[in-house]
């Protein structure tokens, strides 16, 4: 979604959010995210007030005091950006791919059912299985931190049966020309 | 999601994450990187006991054995090329931004009356809209970013200020800090008769 991203032509527009459209982003994340809402008040305080940054592709992209913190397409899941993924690496179901994929995965390539059910990915057990369209953090095998975030293209289960083709498209990774925004 | 710990009512402080100063990745994805060598430097400078994490002999090995010979072969293979890559195109960009100039044209609006437009600051990573505002402030007078007739972006400042922007530049005041003076070329563009407004 971000591999070619450039605020001078991508982006359309800054508005500062009505509030209550900031309370239905607040409480729409508090319930898709895994983050307690003590520790959300960190990450986005009560009293400050977002900016929506609208860009191209319907791409929502809010940010406070012109760092992006999450974003959006369309009507879709929120996604928090890569850097505060980092810092609270919680708040998204991770799934891992083995240390191939890595180099592929930095050049914006999706994510291939073989690399997550190998030796070295990793996928939730079945107890825990995610479905298809929810985002995850994309670990790498032998790294701490996540590499990407994607949106699972098939259910966690499925893959592990079909291992074949995509299982989870890159929305954002390292390196991309998201992440080298560092203040919109 | 069974992975991650119980989240409690107490609040959960970020994780601080290192950065890489050279090509900003985490440390850890700097050898998937650009500028390897550069980052292993700076690590090596800035964060000695990291630099052994990640490149002491031990972490070498470790990371071998999850992967082929051959392909890490092939991987170090391609992160050799990438970087010779990314340094060529580094310098390249580099002689560009040396060779571009920065035009700072006088326009004759009326008789007595002049703008001056400011033409190629971009190319030295300069703010356009910031240093418009800059200038603004400075001269007292309007000041805009305006795409001119090619579809480029320049500054456009009301008022003969020609002059004293060729100072500003040589002073690097302001936002227009490291700019060689060298490149800089003014030019008078006298209004053909007949321009209405």
């Amino acid at each position: 979604m971000f591999k070619k991203f450039s605020p001078s032509s991508d982006v359309s527009g800054q508005t500062s959010l009505k509030s209550s459209v900031q309370r239905s982003i607040r409480s729409g994340i508090l319930s898709q995210w895994k983050v307690d809402p003590e520790t959300f008040e960190q990450i986005w305080p009560k009293k400050e007030s977002l900016t929506l940054v609208k860009c191209r592709e319907h791409i929502s992209v809010y940010t406070l005091h012109g760092e992006p913190l999450f974003f959006q397409h369309f009507d879709g899941p929120f996604y928090p950006t890569l850097r505060l993924l980092h810092k609270y690496p919680f708040v998204l179901p991770k799934v891992g791919v083995d240390r191939g994929a890595i180099r592929f995965l930095l050049a914006g390539a999706h994510m291939m059912c073989p690399g997550m059910t190998s030796k070295g990915g990793y996928l939730p057990p079945a107890d825990a299985a995610l479905p298809a369209g929810t985002p995850v953090a994309i670990q790498a095998e032998g790294k701490e931190h996540a590499v990407g975030i994607g949106l699972t293209k098939l259910g966690t289960e499925e893959m592990k049966k079909v291992n074949k083709g995509v299982g989870v498209e890159t929305v954002t990774y390292i390196g991309d020309d998201f992440w080298a925004l560092k203040t919109l | 999601m069974a992975d991650t710990e119980p989240t409690s009512s107490a609040q959960i402080q970020p994780v601080e994450v290192l950065y890489c100063g050279v090509c900003t990745f985490p440390v850890e994805y700097c050898e998937f990187g650009s500028h390897l060598t550069k980052c292993k430097e700076w690590l090596h400078e800035t964060h000695p006991d990291l630099y052994e994490k990640y490149y002491s002999e031990e972490a070498l090995h470790a990371k071998l054995g999850t992967l082929s010979l051959e392909a890490q072969e092939k991987l170090e293979k391609d992160t050799a090329k990438k970087e010779a890559k990314a340094e060529a195109k580094a310098e390249a960009a580099q002689k560009k931004k040396m060779a571009s100039q920065i035009t700072i044209k006088r326009i004759e609006r009326n008789k007595r009356k002049f703008v001056t437009a400011v033409h190629g600051l971009e190319a030295f990573d300069v703010d356009l809209k910031k240093t418009a505002k800059f200038f603004a402030q400075k001269f007292a007078t309007g000041a805009s970013v305006t795409k001119n007739a090619q579809g480029l972006d320049e500054i456009v400042v009301q008022g003969d200020v020609s002059g004293d922007i060729v100072e500003m530049i040589e002073d690097g005041a302001g936002p227009l800090k490291g700019i060689p003076s060298d490149n800089v070329v003014e030019v008078e563009e006298k209004k053909k008769k007949g321009g209405g407004d």
